[in-house]
């Protein structure tokens, strides 16, 4: 069974980035990194291939400057290869020119599924995968906590507001996945050796036979016509707890009327 | 881009429609002449006179799904409408499963970009501008479509509030979904509901949320006991739900609920901006956390740097021998 997973590769959550007042732009430093949320779809992708007797996962990711190291860390996990789509024309692509670009790439590797997670950490906007699945014609499965594979379907433990659903779908189909559904593994050594030689191919959008005008910022048809501070809350009140905290919490909701 | 005409996503849940649908129509109303919704299976004859009470005029309805997940048929039925030239000139999706799942669908149909995780919308110059919280709700971006229309906006939940209008029962008008052949192919075979007793996390008056520095599952009994006490409901932060001490449905912010209660109280929650975003309109925040410096404390009205297994325990006690 062939898998691609759709894996974002983010500036490092840790050093947040600052946007940009006058030029709106998201000011970053330093190398990209897996998106924390992409590491779950990348172990599922290998728990499910190893469950069906073999097969190949491909990971799929679209970044600038030919950004790597975040799908070496995929690699060393245990994806077999990759696909990055890395171009200048593709700055300031918003989610509907990605999904176009992810979509194109993802065709490529003929997949019997695709993992990607709810949504990204950096964008969040949890719309690219299923745009993907609609531009490549599949049913789409979001938000699953559980997955399987039983012959030519996946089945899937998809969360709702009450509980879950349980929801079936031929293959090939999109599946997205919620952080918790499987404990991504820790790259070993070895794996991190390997991941060094594996396939990396890199293509232009002309490679993928996209029209440039679509996508980049001369594609994307929205804009940021200004970002301001939100208001800010008062400072509160601290209280260092030596034995009655709890007290001034009893008060704090009885002048609230709480109690 | 003149805005005459908006449709409102109305998602039905237990035979009426969820509350973020009725904000939707409600701040409609203030930025269009016409509010339409679009709604799908069974109950939608009799949801039509609810959804007039808050201002709509036609329900367009898809109908019965065959059990296929709402995403392709109801994307399909709406992009049927806007071919046909019935269409309206911005679409309104509340931030839920379906929502997001129809309004992504919908945006590759239309060739159209979705603007998602919007707080407010605005009517400006013609057109409509949106908001949304970064950075846990720090800063506000401004955002809109360029270009030729219908937009689509998914709309966090609690953006607005719900206001009736008195309008008489809205008109349902047939909008089946056309044959989009094996891309429907996904269906539900079964639903679980996970009981959940008291207050609704979302309606509350009073969370009590608890989060990783309970330290085990086990220490959750403090959050629910509190939360009984107070009469509210008990949340959680996503590290313990993806841990699997409770179910997803307890979980608060950006991929949770998004809460607005009295008071909401928050125990061993560090505060990352994904928390934050879905707590930080409440009116009084009373953090607990035992690291002084925890970003938490910076939203609290009253926070208390101590343990949690010391202070939960006291403040139980104390609240029972009132009676
Ligand atoms: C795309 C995306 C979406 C997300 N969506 C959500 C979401 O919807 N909701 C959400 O909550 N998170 C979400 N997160 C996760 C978020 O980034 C944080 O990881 C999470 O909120 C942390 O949970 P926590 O505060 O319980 O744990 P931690 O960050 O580990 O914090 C634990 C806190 O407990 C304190 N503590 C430890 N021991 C004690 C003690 N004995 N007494 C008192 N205090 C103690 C510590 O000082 C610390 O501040 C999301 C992340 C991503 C990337
Ligand atoms: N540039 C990208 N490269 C690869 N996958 C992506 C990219 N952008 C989004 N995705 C996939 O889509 C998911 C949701 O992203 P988002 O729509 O940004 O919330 C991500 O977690 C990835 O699985």
């Amino acid at each position: 069974m062939n898998v691609v997973v759709c894996v974002k590769q983010i500036p490092d959550p840790a050093a947040p980035p600052a946007l940009d007042a006058g030029t709106k732009n998201l000011v970053r430093a330093g190398k990209l990194i897996l998106d924390d949320s992409d590491a779950y779809g990348v172990e599922m992708a290998l728990q499910l291939a190893d469950a069906a007797g073999g097969g190949e996962v491909t990971l799929v990711s679209m970044a600038p400057n030919g950004e790597t190291s975040g799908l070496r860390t995929a690699l060393a996990m245990g994806a077999a290869k990759a696909i990055l789509v890395s171009d200048d024309s593709l700055a300031g692509t918003d989610a509907l020119g990605t999904a176009k670009v992810l979509a194109a790439a993802v065709k490529r590797a003929e997949p019997d599924l695709v993992l990607a997670a709810t949504e990204s950490t950096d964008g969040y906007t949890g719309t690219t995968p299923v745009q993907v699945a609609e531009l490549l014609g599949l049913p789409s499965v979001t938000f699953a906590k559980k997955v399987e594979i039983t012959g030519n379907s996946v089945k899937v433990e998809r969360q709702t507001e009450a509980g879950y659903d349980e929801v079936e779908s031929p293959l090939p189909a999109l599946v997205t996945v919620t952080a918790g559904v499987v404990e991504p593994r820790y790259p070993s050594f070895k794996g991190i050796m390997a991941a060094k030689s594996k396939p990396v191919e890199i293509l232009t959008v002309a490679e993928l036979g996209l029209d440039a005008g679509e996508i980049g910022a001369a594609g994307a048809r929205q804009e940021i016509t200004q970002v301001a501070d939100a208001e800010a809350r008062a400072a509160g009140e601290i209280v260092v707890d030596e034995g009655e905290g709890h007290q001034r919490v009893i008060e704090f909701l009885e002048q609230l009327k709480v109690l | 881009m003149s805005v005459d005409k908006i449709w409102v996503l109305a998602e039905v849940v237990d035979g009426a429609p969820i509350t973020t649908s009725l904000e939707l129509i409600t701040q409609a109303r203030s930025l269009a002449g016409t509010v339409e919704a679009v709604a799908w299976g069974d109950a939608t004859p009799s949801v039509a006179a609810t959804l007039g009470e808050y201002g709509v005029t036609t329900v367009h309805d898809v109908g019965d799904l065959g059990g296929a997940l709402p995403g392709v048929p109801v994307a399909a039925a709406i992009a049927a409408a806007v071919a046909a030239g019935a269409g309206p000139d911005a679409v309104l999706f509340p931030a839920t499963y379906d929502g997001r799942d129809i309004a992504g669908r919908l945006s590759a149909k239309l060739d159209r970009p979705v603007l998602t995780n919007v707080v407010d919308l605005i009517a400006d110059d013609g057109g409509l501008v949106t908001q949304h919280a970064i950075f846990g709700g720090t800063q506000v971006v401004s955002a809109r479509f360029t270009g030729e229309g219908p937009g689509i906006y998914v709309v966090r939940a609690k953006s607005f509030p719900a206001e009736p209008s008195g309008g008489a029962p809205a008109s349902a008008v047939a909008a089946p979904a056309p044959d989009t052949g094996a891309t429907n192919a996904a269906r539900i075979v079964a639903r679980h509901v996970e009981e959940r007793t008291g207050p609704k996390l979302d309606e509350a008056a009073v969370v009590v949320s608890g989060g990783r520095g309970l330290g085990e599952r086990d220490s959750y009994a403090l959050i629910e006991e509190l939360a009984t006490l107070l009469r509210g409901a008990a949340g959680a932060s996503r590290a313990i739900v993806d841990a699997g001490w409770v179910p997803y449905s307890h979980q608060v912010g950006q991929t949770g609920k998004t809460v607005k209660p009295t008071v909401y109280l928050a125990c061993g929650i560090s505060g990352a901006t994904q928390h934050l975003v879905g707590m930080k309109n409440s009116k009084n925040i009373v953090a607990i956390n035992k690291d002084a410096d925890a970003p938490i404390f910076s939203v609290a009205d009253l926070g208390i740097v101590g343990d949690v297994h010391k202070v939960l325990p006291k403040l139980i006690d104390a609240l029972k021998s009132r009676g």
